[in-house]
């Protein structure tokens, strides 16, 4: 019986993640398309503001360049060469990292998904947790403390609140590392590099992950007041369940499902979040070489990180989608 | 007296009445600040970094390069509000249009509408922001209409659900009887019905707004001729060691600006659907 059932989710996850993946395909069409309606609207030749922002002289360079983008191609020839680059994995070349634009990215996600999940993790811990404390001790001093710090952490910009940690518990305290990923010359390799990475992962972690716990645990709070009025909680109660049990084992489960929504539809955001708190902190992600290329005007790394960011995003939105069908059987998504 | 019920529901909340006030204050500073400060803010006027309190004469005390941090920071709250105002109209106007349409006429329009509205909730918000600004230059109206091109979607999927609701209503249909064109009822029967939570959606995209404006001006890509908040914040980043205070004060005003502007909205929200009051 179980076992029956168990295979059923299986396959029906199966086609989930099947649909997902068809409808992915118009959307990144869309941002691609996006992505070239942005090039030619660059003021002046595309090619002219590349090669100056990137000081290539050599007119051989110039012209594989004016090949590579088909510049004297009519524009629907050149956005169809585009595409065909783009499913090659082919984003153009950095002149100034001296690599390929894909390459030059891949070398920085690591360190931005650790970023991203560290974030996301704490936000969703933190928002959860303080979302139920508040809506199970609802109208008393916790609740309103937890509305005050949400408050709070929901109107502070990220990159300030991130200064401000830096000037307290690096600057005065001496507690953290102001910014960087590892400190400099190695911590010794093996666990110690390990612990070394976590403690400078922190502060940013926090200076992200606020913002988004703020917002978790507002949704939380009334979600959980919703679901508890629900006839099925009653029910749970009738049949003599103690209150902790139903708060924790129907209500929460239930209560989680606009948190996960949430959490799916914001996740671009986080992403792009990444960048401004990258920059404060230094530390050496996507959001660092986005930053790089957009003050060196190096459009393709730009355009590069554009695209793949969306693909970051529609990949943890059927990811999203999974874990909320697990949460909920009866949905089905379309 | 149905108006007068609603500010009371309004005042009720104390926080929204808060928010309103502080939030007036902001105005009438960015409203009045030639009448304060009527020469350049970004005139140096006595010697680099004074503490707050160190001279009376700059009660906020004066930047890396010495100018007055208080002039900077009235200034500044002109270029933020206004910012955040024209980049919600913009959102707002893209938003109502494509979510009238979408809620109204249904069917493959809505379709089309709704998957592109996915798809601009696909692209991660401010690294379009960024790529727009550097691609089109870092112009105030660039600016504006990039953050407005981020922060539509929610208000087009609120406008659109609203439409929905209204579009086989009694008095739509009545007017669809009298030969009343498609843009017609659009916009001179059901819109006005459908614009007041559209108008506290719009108010936290201001919020939303002088955030993105903030982040950008923060990462040096900021029109250059304004000096807004996020500016000053990034401004004082080397001199975090030494004085502090010169992001911390511009930051504290990002946040109570959004905060105010937070809670004016959550109590328009409220005063609104009396029915979640008590929630």
């Amino acid at each position: 019986m179980s076992a029956a059932r168990g295979s059923s989710r299986g396959r029906a996850a199966a086609r989930l993640l099947r649909r997902r993946l068809i409808q992915a395909v118009p959307l990144l069409l869309g941002v691609v398309v996006i992505n070239f309606v942005l090039i030619q609207l660059a003021p002046g030749s595309f090619l002219d503001l590349m090669t100056a922002e990137n000081q290539v002289s050599d007119p051989a360079t110039i012209e594989l360049l004016r090949k590579t983008y088909g510049l004297e191609d009519p524009v629907w020839m050149q956005l169809l060469k585009y595409i065909w680059a783009l499913l090659h994995l082919n984003f153009g070349f950095s002149y100034r990292q001296n690599m390929p634009v894909m390459q030059a990215i891949w070398i920085n996600l690591p360190a931005t998904l650790l970023l991203m999940v560290s974030s996301i993790v704490l936000a969703f811990a933190v928002g959860v947790a303080a979302g139920v404390v508040a809506s199970v001790k609802v109208r008393t001093f916790w609740d309103t403390l937890v509305s005050i710090a949400a408050m709070f952490f929901f109107a502070a910009p990220s990159f300030w609140l991130g200064i401000m940690m830096i000037v307290l518990f690096a600057v005065k305290l001496g507690w953290m590392p102001v910014g960087g990923m590892e400190t400099i010359g190695g911590a010794g390799g093996g666990i110690a590099s390990v612990l070394d990475i976590l403690h400078h992962l922190i502060m940013p972690t926090l200076a992200l992950g606020l913002f988004y716990a703020a917002t978790y645990a507002r949704v939380m709070r009334s979600s959980m007041l919703e679901v508890a009025q629900a006839d099925f909680v009653r029910t749970a109660r009738a049949k003599g369940l103690s209150r902790t049990k139903v708060t924790l084992s129907h209500v929460l489960r239930n209560a989680l499902l606009p948190v996960v929504t949430i959490l799916g539809v914001q996740m671009g955001t986080v992403l792009a979040g990444s960048v401004v708190i990258e920059s404060v902190f230094s530390w050496p992600g996507v959001g660092s070489l986005l930053f790089d290329s957009v003050s060196s005007r190096n459009y393709p790394v730009v355009l590069g990180i554009m695209v793949l960011g969306s693909l970051v995003v529609i990949a943890a939105n059927i990811a999203v989608d999974l874990v909320y069908m697990w949460l909920d059987p009866r949905i089905e998504i379309r | 007296m149905e108006r007068f019920a609603f500010l009371g529901r309004f005042a009720r909340n104390r926080g929204a009445l808060v928010g309103a006030i502080l939030l007036l204050g902001v105005a009438l500073m960015a409203l009045l600040a030639p009448l304060f400060y009527p020469t350049d803010p970004l005139r140096i006027v006595a010697q680099p970094e004074l503490w707050p309190g160190d001279d009376t004469a700059y009660p906020l005390g004066t930047d890396s390069l010495g100018r007055d941090m208080l002039a900077m920071l009235v200034h500044g709250a002109r270029a933020t509000l206004l910012i955040g105002l024209f980049a919600s109209a913009v959102a707002t106007v893209i938003g109502v249009g494509v979510g009238a349409i979408a809620g109204y006429f249904g069917g493959w329009v809505d379709e089309i509408s709704m998957r592109t509205s996915e798809l601009f909730q696909t692209i991660p918000n401010l690294i379009f922001v960024l790529t727009i600004v550097v691609i089109l230059g870092s112009t105030l109206h660039n600016i504006v209409i990039a953050i407005g091109i981020v922060s539509w979607t929610p208000i087009a999927r609120l406008t659109r659900a609203e439409f929905l609701a209204l579009r086989d209503r009694e008095f739509v249909q009545a007017c669809r009887s009298m030969g009343m064109g498609d843009f017609g009822i659009i916009l001179r029967e059901i819109l006005p019905n459908a614009l007041p939570p559209v108008i506290v959606l719009s108010s936290l995209v201001v919020a939303g707004a002088i955030l993105f404006e903030s982040a950008v001006s923060f990462l040096g890509l900021g029109d250059p001729n304004v000096a807004s908040w996020g500016r000053l914040v990034g401004d004082g980043r080397e001199l975090i060691r030494s004085s502090w205070y010169i992001c911390a004060i511009p930051g504290v005003a990002i946040m109570v600006t959004v905060l105010c502007l937070n809670l004016v909205g959550d109590g328009l929200n409220d005063a609104l659907n009396p029915k979640l009051r008590d929630r």
